[in-house]
């Protein structure tokens, strides 16, 4: 059981074991370093063909169709199919375009996507680098997607390209806010910015999921995820009902496999991160800490792409009242909620708690409704 | 109550997502290759020849008739003649460019000698666009047993009224249809 559960971390062992015997000290560090980034590097891109395949299956079942089943064996060699498809696609930069920016940003995006894969703890042990702050890193890594999306649609000189630039960037801006307070109960309860930290904070079955402040979090962390890797029901930055394709209207063949490379890992990295902050990351009985996580995740990625196949697109005045007439709200709400929970005693933390946030919930709801003017009544008219 | 759409929609998803894995109804699509529709009768195709015992005895005349009347003009036919130079009844070349025809089916209603019909055959893919679509008269050649397969309403119809010509036919007082002269 052990044995499996640390069979990764073993297999790197062992690894730089052999390597140490013809290889001096500073060479085996230097081994240790390329054998987590060539893990990251290989495990990442190999994910995202993998989660399109599996988004075109749910998708393609939601909707009462096989999916993509022609390629190989329930379709599964139909990533690398569309791999080599999108490699042999003509590369087309439009004329106006600024080529340079055009050129960086897809290759850009695809770098702090891949970063954040290495304070997520796939298992115990397994976190590529235990970083201190490793949660600051995730949030500040993941926003900085939206400068290359930008870049990407200000080099193409397409309005379409501009429009979806401008929507992600309101979009992220005001989802990262909700996003950030809603990690702040965890950090509060935890003490650390450590994802590592925060994962053996949930020993057993206390995860924070569990709490009256953590279903909260749980849930406008993750809504606020969605949004940050603009999937539906928050694609507006790529509503191609409205604006053709968004952002990546004039990319074509790689460039625009890298776009969705980016977005297809993003997706991974904000439900690892989900996970390992509200729904105790690798912790779990019986099965090994690595699978625990892996089937945490892609549950998660799964209720994205159920979400996918079910919600049409926000409205832009939604999206934006979303986020800051209920998400923001809410998200300081559960900071203090998460407060009196931290700070009472344990029979009466769970009631005081829970009766805040009804109370807010009620609350916000009645203030959020929407104003529906009364049929009118002419008394006087209606006589004529 | 707010929020209760949201459910209620997401639970529809997961029926669907669920049953397509149940109720083989639900998933209408048909696996093409492995799997066909039923052909219709009165589907229609490209155009074929149509002979009676041997490839030999075609029922056209080359008389051009659908040649003529080919919306796109897409069949080319030659005469054939015999050693004096005197024509026959019968097409030396007949051709039909699959890349062209329409399929609307005009040559097989006005073909007095019932030769030409449509046919049920659709797979013709082929790597070019010209010599590749180009059928010869060779290609087009099939047999009136396939023409009965595939289409048996039409074909028992239209047995029943060659049947009645021949009788006819053999009466003195009524001539075979006249030929038209060569186009030249």
């Amino acid at each position: 059981m052990n044995q499996l559960d640390q069979i990764f971390v073993t297999a790197k062992a062992s690894l730089l074991e052999a390597a140490e015997h013809f290889l001096p000290d500073w060479m085996v560090v230097v081994v240790s370093i390329l054998v987590s980034i060539i893990a990251i590097a290989v495990f990442g891109p190999v994910t995202m063909m993998y989660l399109t395949l599996l988004e075109r299956k749910l998708v393609g079942r939601i909707q009462n169709r096989y999916g993509p089943n022609r390629v190989g064996a329930w379709g599964l060699l139909q990533p690398i199919a569309d791999g080599v498809k999108m490699l042999t696609k003509e590369d087309i930069v439009p004329l106006g375009a600024d080529r340079f920016a055009h050129f960086l940003a897809p290759v850009i995006i695809v770098i702090p996507a891949l970063l954040i894969f290495s304070v997520i703890p796939f298992g115990r042990g397994m976190t590529a680098v235990d970083l201190s702050v490793g949660v600051l890193l995730f949030l500040a890594l993941a926003s900085t997607t939206t400068i290359w999306i930008f870049v990407a649609s200000w080099g193409s000189r397409n309005k379409f390209s501009l429009l979806g630039g401008m929507r992600s960037v309101a979009q992220m801006i005001s989802y990262e806010i909700p996003m950030v307070l809603s990690i702040v109960p965890v950090l509060l309860v935890v003490g650390s910015f450590s994802t590592v930290r925060i994962v053996e904070a949930q020993d057993g079955w206390s995860w924070f999921v569990f709490t009256p402040w953590g279903v909260l979090g749980f849930l406008i962390f993750f809504l606020t995820g969605v949004a940050e890797v603009n999937r539906t029901p928050f694609d507006l930055p790529e509503g191609e009902s409205e604006i053709v394709a968004g952002f990546h209207t004039e990319y074509s063949g790689m460039k625009f496999a890298l776009f969705y490379m980016a977005e297809f890992m993003n997706t991974f990295s904000v439900s690892a991160i989900v996970a390992t902050l509200y729904l105790g990351g690798w912790q779990g009985p019986w099965l090994p800490s690595w699978l625990w996580f892996f089937i945490k995740t892609y549950a998660l990625i799964c209720v994205m792409m159920w979400f996918r196949g079910t919600f049409p697109r926000f409205r832009v005045d939604q999206l934006m009242g979303f986020a800051w007439k209920f998400l923001l709200p809410l998200s300081l709400v559960n900071l203090l909620v998460a407060g009196l929970w931290l700070h009472l005693k344990p029979p009466a933390n769970h009631l005081v708690s829970l009766a805040a946030l009804a109370l807010s919930l009620v609350v916000l709801y009645q203030a959020n409704r929407p104003d529906i003017p009364k049929k009118r009544n002419y008394r006087y008219a209606e006589a004529n | 109550m707010y929020g209760f759409g949201v459910i209620k929609g997401m639970l529809v998803t997961l029926k669907n997502f669920v049953l397509s894995y149940f109720t083989k109804e639900r998933l209408t699509t048909v696996q093409y290759p492995e799997e066909r529709l039923p052909e219709k009768e009165r589907f229609r195709n490209f155009p074929f020849l149509i002979y009676d015992d041997k490839p030999e005895d075609l029922r056209c005349v080359s008389c051009d008739i659908c040649a003529k009347e080919c919306p796109p003009k897409c069949i080319t036919i030659v005469r054939d003649t015999d050693a004096q130079g005197k024509p026959l009844k019968r097409p030396k070349v007949f051709d039909i460019d699959f890349s062209i025809c329409m399929n609307c089916g005009i040559c097989e209603e006005v073909c007095p000698f019932d030769a030409i019909f449509m046919d049920h055959e659709f797979e013709l893919g082929e790597y070019g666009r010209f010599e590749e679509l180009n059928y010869h008269k060779e290609d087009l050649l099939k047999s009136a047993e396939y023409f009965a397969q595939i289409r048996p309403t039409d074909a028992a119809l239209i047995e029943a009224k060659r049947r009645q010509k021949e009788a006819k036919g053999a009466h003195p007082t009524s001539p075979t249809p006249p030929i038209p002269p060569p186009s030249s």
